[in-house]
Order: C-alpha cells, then structure tokens, then sequence
C-alpha cells in the first residue's frame, strides 16, 4: 500500500522529498562501489524481481493481505545502495500504475526504500556480524531484517502521520492499528525474504552480496574481446 | 495490495497527446498534481473543475472512461480508509443520513479521496498516451541520473520476462492444486520466488551477454529523438496552467 496524493500536507511532503533526494543522491555515490556499468543490469533484475514479488499477496487473516516491500531482500541481494535504488525505481513505475501518488515519491521512497533498506540491511549486518558465518546465519538474518523493517517503516509513517497528517485522528490508535497489522506483513516479508536468499544462497552463493565478505567473491563474466 | 500490475499500461494511438514529447507530458502532469494537491479542500468546484480538465485530455487522447475507471482498482484500500475516516475522527460531530459523523473527519475523507483520485487519474492518462522506454528517454531528458534511468530500462525490459515466468509458476503451482490459505502457505510462495530469482538471473545472464556483443556500453542507443520544441511544451503546458488558474481562483474565492 503506497500513500496516494493527497494524503500528507506540503511541508511533509517537501521535507520527505528532500530526504528522499539526499538518500537517493548518497546511494548514487555508493552504488558506484557496488556496481559498475557492466553489473547494472543486476540491478535492473532485482527492480524487476521485486516488481515481480510484490504481485503475489500474502493472507494476513481478517480479509487482508499484504505484498512483499522488498528493501532487505534487495540490499541482502544486491548490497544496500544499489538495493534503495532498486526500490526507488520500483516505486517510480508503480507511480504509471496508480500505486502511490507523484507528490507522494518522496515520502514513498523515504518510508519504503530508505528506512526498509537501512533498518533491514542493518539488522541483516548486525546478526551476521555477531553470530558465526554460515549459509543458516544468512538466513536467520534476512529474516529477522526483513521482519523489522516492515514495522520500522509502519512507525515512521506514523511519525509522519503525527507531524503533518491531513487528518486528526488519536495518534495511539494509528500507530497501534500499523504496527499491529505490519508486524504480522513483517512476519511473511521475512519468510520470503529469507527462503529466497537461502534459496539462493544455495545454488548460487555468488549472486548474494550479503555472503561477499564470507565466500567468494562476486563472479562478472567479461566478454571476451580477443582470440577466436 | 497492487494486485492490477499484470493490466497493460499502454493504448497506442495517433492523438496531438500521444504525440507529445515524453518530457513535456512528465512535467505537465506534475504541475497538474502539484496544483490539485494545493487547492484547499473545501473548494469542492475546483476540484470538479480539474476532473473535468482531465476528462477533456482523455477525450482528446481518445482514451475511453472505463479504461480509466478499471485502473484505478489500485486504489481501493485508500478509498476504504477514506469513508472510514468520518467515523473514526475527532473534532465536532455533524449528522449525515442520520448518523453523527465527525465533520474534520468528513472534510479529511474528501480531500484524500478527491486528490488521491485526481493524481491517480493523470498518471494513468500519462502511461496511456506514453511507451513506458519512450518515458525513459523523457526522465533522461529531465536530467535524472543516469544510473537510475540504466536501471528503470533493464527492469521494464525484464518486467514481462519474470512476470512470464511468475505466471507459468502459478499456473504449476494452481494445477497442482496450492491455493495459499494462510501464513503458513507463504513457505510455498517464497520457495517458488528463490526459483524465479535464480531462472531469470539466469536468463537475464544471457542477455547481458547477447547486449555485451552486440556492442551494449552502459547506454541504450537513442532510436528516436525526444526533443520538443516551443510549440509542443506550449500545447503541454495547457492542462497545468488550466488547473493553476483553477487554483489560484479557489485560493481567491471567499
């Protein structure tokens, strides 16, 4: 669920906007260490993938449902700038889909690609430094990153919502009513989460940058240029 | 809850909108948003004033209601939240049907339904009248990083290859008789996502190689040029100076 136009006054949205602007700036720069021209296209795939996921909706109980938001599975994937950038560009098309609103991006990148990235991706490098490297700590780890950084991004949109809602309602029962419904979103974000990367993990341990410091390293095929 | 993803976007056509350049139609319907977004809730002509603004491009780029209409599905989780607002706010109470309604929570439930709808509806038109590759060339235009831009091309052109692929696994997964019930069932789903990650990283492997020797060097080649000229941004510009002019006499209005 993507917040529309409309929904937050202007200096929320311009503030969000600006954030967003200066994340998205710094994940440029960073993502430069994590990529080069020729492993963008990685990127791309995991934009893609993440568009993909979110097709499919999860029962949560009581009639609703919630789709992945994807900021851990793609900073464990791809590496945590390139994993905000992938998501940006995911909410940027959903824009063309009517899911979220053109002055809304901001805040949609702040809550859904910052915060879900830097939340999940830092649970992720916390449990992954404390505990030994192995192929079920990567696991655990995603899982418990994903699981958080729904809720974190839920109190967030709450703490926007206390500053600059267009609507009064009693702050306690909307930061009761998200956090409640998005601990239980977060608790399918971090299964799928985490049996994807393990999945992945499995086969093909190369792809996952979350297991470059452990295993080895990223493997890019270069074309070859001579001989034949 | 984005379940319409799978519609196409796009209707081909020959219309003045359809025409336009990419560039110009992003920034117009920015300004169009920007400006519904600032008209003070309470001026319900306004916003009639700008839907019938939108209904007026629409006809032009020849884009039937309905298709509209069935796009904006995506929205019904915000529309539910809105006409509860009325029921759940503060503030003094008014009888509505004979019901006491909270009036700020009424107020409240309009404005996002009013804006969310308008914003929804002129980004539809824009992905109607505009090839999502020729958008790109637009967002490159308006300067957005390059990065961005080299990512947004490799996801759209991978889109339909996973989604492809999604699908065929669904059918699998249905005819074998899965239907996701609930929590525990997300096991299934994400099982069958490591597959789908690892089948298209493997595929889009293979097309990396096949752009490498083809020449690829981190830029699509540009096909068709976007550049607009005067009369074009002129012929955009209308719509955003129509709901601008809008809003400034809503602004005026005592």
């Amino acid at each position: 669920m993507h917040v529309p136009d409309g929904f937050f006054d202007a200096p929320v949205s311009v503030g969000a906007g600006v954030v967003a602007a200066a994340g998205l700036g710094l994940c440029l720069r960073g993502a430069r260490r994590e990529l080069d021209d020729r492993t963008a296209p990685l990127a791309g795939l995991v934009a893609a993938f993440v568009f993909a996921a979110q097709m499919i909706n999860f029962p949560i109980g009581a009639g609703t449902s919630g789709h992945l938001m994807g900021g851990a599975l793609a900073a464990v994937l791809v590496g945590p700038y390139t994993g905000v950038l992938c998501i940006a560009v995911v909410l940027l098309v959903q824009i063309l889909f009517a899911d979220g609103g053109i002055t809304a991006y901001g805040i949609n990148v702040t809550l859904m690609a910052l915060v879900g990235v830097l939340v999940g991706y830092g649970v992720f490098r916390l449990v992954t430094a404390v505990l030994p490297t192995r192929r079920s700590t990567v696991t655990a780890a995603s899982f418990l990153g994903a699981a958080l950084s729904v809720p974190a991004s839920a109190l967030v949109f709450v703490g926007l919502f206390a500053i600059g809602g267009t609507t009064d309602l009693s702050l306690g029962a909307v930061a009761a009513a998200m956090v409640g419904v998005h601990l239980l979103i977060g608790l399918g974000e971090g299964l799928i989460t985490a049996v994807t990367v393990g999945g992945v993990a499995a086969v093909r341990p190369d792809l996952v940058y979350g297991l470059r410091d452990a295993g080895r390293p990223l493997e890019i095929r270069k074309p070859q240029t001579t001989g034949a | 809850m984005s379940a319409g993803h799978t519609h196409r976007l796009h209707r081909p056509g020959d219309t003045p909108v359809h025409r336009l350049p990419p560039q110009c139609k992003l920034v117009a319907v920015l300004a169009f948003t920007l400006a519904v977004v600032a008209t003070p809730r309470e001026r319900m002509w306004a916003f009639a004033g700008y839907a019938a603004l939108l209904a007026l491009v629409a006809a032009v780029a020849r884009v039937p209601p309905g298709f509209v209409a069935r796009r904006m599905v995506v929205e019904v989780p915000f529309v539910l939240f809105a006409v509860l607002l009325p029921f759940v706010a503060h503030g003094p109470r008014v009888e509505v049907l004979g019901v006491a309604v909270s009036q700020n929570g009424l107020w409240a439930g309009w404005n996002i339904l009013a804006k969310a709808t308008l914003g929804a509806a002129a980004t539809i038109l824009l992905a109607a009248t505009t090839e999502p590759r020729v958008l790109l060339l637009g967002l490159e235009r308006l300067r957005m990083p390059a990065l961005l831009t080299q990512i947004a091309a490799f996801m759209l052109r991978y889109a339909d290859v996973i989604v492809g692929e999604a699908q065929r696994m669904r059918v699998a997964r249905a005819s074998r008789g899965f239907v996701a019930r609930d929590a525990r069932d997300a096991k299934v789903l994400a099982r069958s996502l490591s597959a789908l990650f690892l089948r298209s990283y493997e595929r889009g492997e293979r097309v990396h190689l096949a752009m490498l020797s083809r020449g690829y060097d981190g830029r699509m080649p540009v096909l068709r040029d976007t550049a607009a000229s005067r009369a074009q941004w002129a012929a955009a510009a209308v719509l955003p100076l129509a709901a601008a002019l809008l809003m400034t006499a809503a602004w005026m209005a005592p």
